[in-house]
């Protein structure tokens, strides 16, 4: 039996034609890009032609990329590099449905005394943003909020809130910004990236999440951006990032880049066609209920809870067919708190412990969409027969 | 987290999962916020109290209903006061003692509905 990966928005597959890129600067082009002799300078003409690859897709200059080690190092460095520059007496906003990398963060910013509000979302799973611009006040400096949601495929609002922050800004003492970060993670693969339409000041992406490798990940800063990096050493990407460039990761980076920039609406049309076959057939079983709104959302997430059928469990018997998805109830987190995404849309716990996330990438094809309807149809049947 | 084989073997093939329609008893506990349902009937014997068959229904994750699964091999055929010793403790040690500490609350879970099933017995043949 074949397996069935539906797990992409945790990890994705590699596509062999970012390895390809990659492979020579493991074997022949290894040297120090920040080396002076001219094997490190092929490495270094490497990096710098990745940057501009990278910085083409996002409509910036190739100085306002900066290489990262993935979406969380980003986001460290977003956060804390604006907490560290402003320090006493400020105020920062995220959304109720970040990822941890950016709740956990605000969480240990919180506790160096600065002061944290979240915007609530909407039953979609879609930040208000009627509610953020009241929680704006004169010493916010900083507003977060990611451009998807992992876990639902939620589209946030992200060029509105830009605006918003614009026109704040705009009224504003210069001397202390509201600057404007969003976790595009997700939406790389699938939306417009265009930081000039964003109006974001920081934007943070992972190489895993589009084809690329792990490790690697590149976030976009605003030119004149005030803050403090948070990590110290040589003085490599500007600064911002000291450590030795991952060479191989870059360039690999920037190879999935540019497969987005040329197949990425053939691959959201593809995604969507088996995300919507899939909603078709899971819609026939009885007591569940869709986690999003599926004319907005992401193409490839497809977030689905089911009455009296436990997600952990629904996960652990597909896991014996050798079908991988996710799930947000309580059991898997650790915590025995069922997913903050799904409590913040307002899910009741009935409903938020038998949820699951099935996460598509252009890999996945139509052909699959019947042996995973058989295997959840059996799955479902066999957890409700067993639940009280 | 992983799951030890001997848990996953008990989460896959459950003993005793169902419904003793006649029974004697039933306990349930857990509650659906916190996500973990379960439902264990039994069926006694009366002079030697001793319980005779008992079955489990759960709601909840892999953990819980091996948990459950385990726990029903444990009391099968167990005086009340046996069964009463059973502890989260042994239904870990039963499921290959390898729980993952986050889990531990499902073996809670199990040594809970077994105790709530036989005071449900007690009382009503007071």
């Amino acid at each position: 039996m074949k397996n069935i990966y539906y797990d992409n928005a945790a990890t994705t597959k590699v596509d062999d034609r970012v390895i390809a890129e990659m492979i020579p600067f493991y074997t022949e082009h290894f040297a120090n890009p920040h080396a002076v002799h001219s094997q490190g300078q092929i490495a270094l003409d490497a990096v710098e032609k990745a940057r501009e690859t990278v910085a083409k897709f996002f409509n910036c200059e190739n100085q306002e990329i900066i290489f990262t080690a993935g979406a969380t190092e980003g986001n460290n460095i977003a956060i804390q590099g604006v907490v560290n520059k402003f320090k006493e007496n400020i105020h920062i906003i995220c959304s109720a449905i970040e990822h941890p990398s950016v709740l956990e963060t605000c969480r240990e910013m919180k506790k160096r005394g600065v002061k944290i509000d979240y915007v609530p979302v909407d039953e979609n799973g879609v930040v208000l943003v009627g509610k953020l611009q009241k929680l704006i006040k004169s010493n916010t400096v900083l507003v977060s909020v990611m451009y998807a949601n992992n876990e639902v495929g939620s589209v946030q609002p992200i060029k509105e809130i830009g605006e918003l922050i614009k026109t704040e800004n705009e009224k504003r003492d210069k001397k202390l910004p509201l600057y404007f970060h969003t976790d595009a993670v997700q939406a790389v693969n699938y939306l417009d990236c265009d930081v000039s339409e964003l109006n974001c000041d920081f934007l943070t992406m992972s190489g895993h999440k589009i084809n690329g490798p792990k490790g690697i990940g590149a976030m976009f800063i605003k030119k004149g951006v005030k803050f403090s990096p948070v990590q110290f050493g040589g003085h490599q990407e500007f600064g911002v990032r000291p450590g030795t460039a991952n060479v191989p990761g870059i360039v690999g980076l920037a190879k999935a880049i540019e497969l987005i920039s040329s197949e990425g609406k053939a691959n959201f049309k593809k995604v969507k066609k088996v995300r919507d076959k899939l909603v078709k057939e899971i819609s026939k079983i009885d007591n569940i209920k869709i986690n999003c709104d599926l004319s907005t959302s992401l193409p490839n997430i497809l977030n689905v809870s089911f009455l009296k059928a436990e997600g952990e469990s629904i996960l652990m018997m597909l896991d014996m067919e050798g079908i991988a998805i996710s799930t947000g109830s309580a059991c898997s987190s650790g915590s025995l708190e069922p997913s903050h995404v799904l409590s913040a849309m307002g899910r009741k716990p009935e409903w938020s412990h038998g949820s699951i996330r099935i996460s598509l990438s252009k890999f996945n094809s139509e052909v699959e969409v019947a042996v995973f309807i058989k295997a959840l149809s059996v799955v479902i049947e066999k957890l409700r027969k067993m639940a009280p | 987290m992983k799951y030890s084989e001997t848990l996953l073997d008990h989460f896959k093939k459950p003993r005793n999962q169902g419904v003793i329609k006649d029974a004697d008893a039933v306990g349930e506990v857990g509650n659906i916020k916190c996500g973990d349902i379960m439902k264990i009937y039994i069926k006694v014997d009366k002079d030697k109290e001793v319980i005779k068959d008992v079955k489990f229904e759960t709601l909840g994750c892999a953990a819980a209903i091996a948990a459950s699964s385990a726990l029903t091999e444990l009391a099968k055929g167990k005086t009340f006061d046996q069964a009463l010793a059973i502890t989260k403790d042994d239904v870990v040690a039963h499921l290959g003692g390898d729980v993952p500490a986050v889990k531990y609350h499902c073996s809670i879970l199990a040594e809970e509905g077994l105790q709530s099933a036989i005071t449900n017995y007690k009382n009503k043949e007071k």
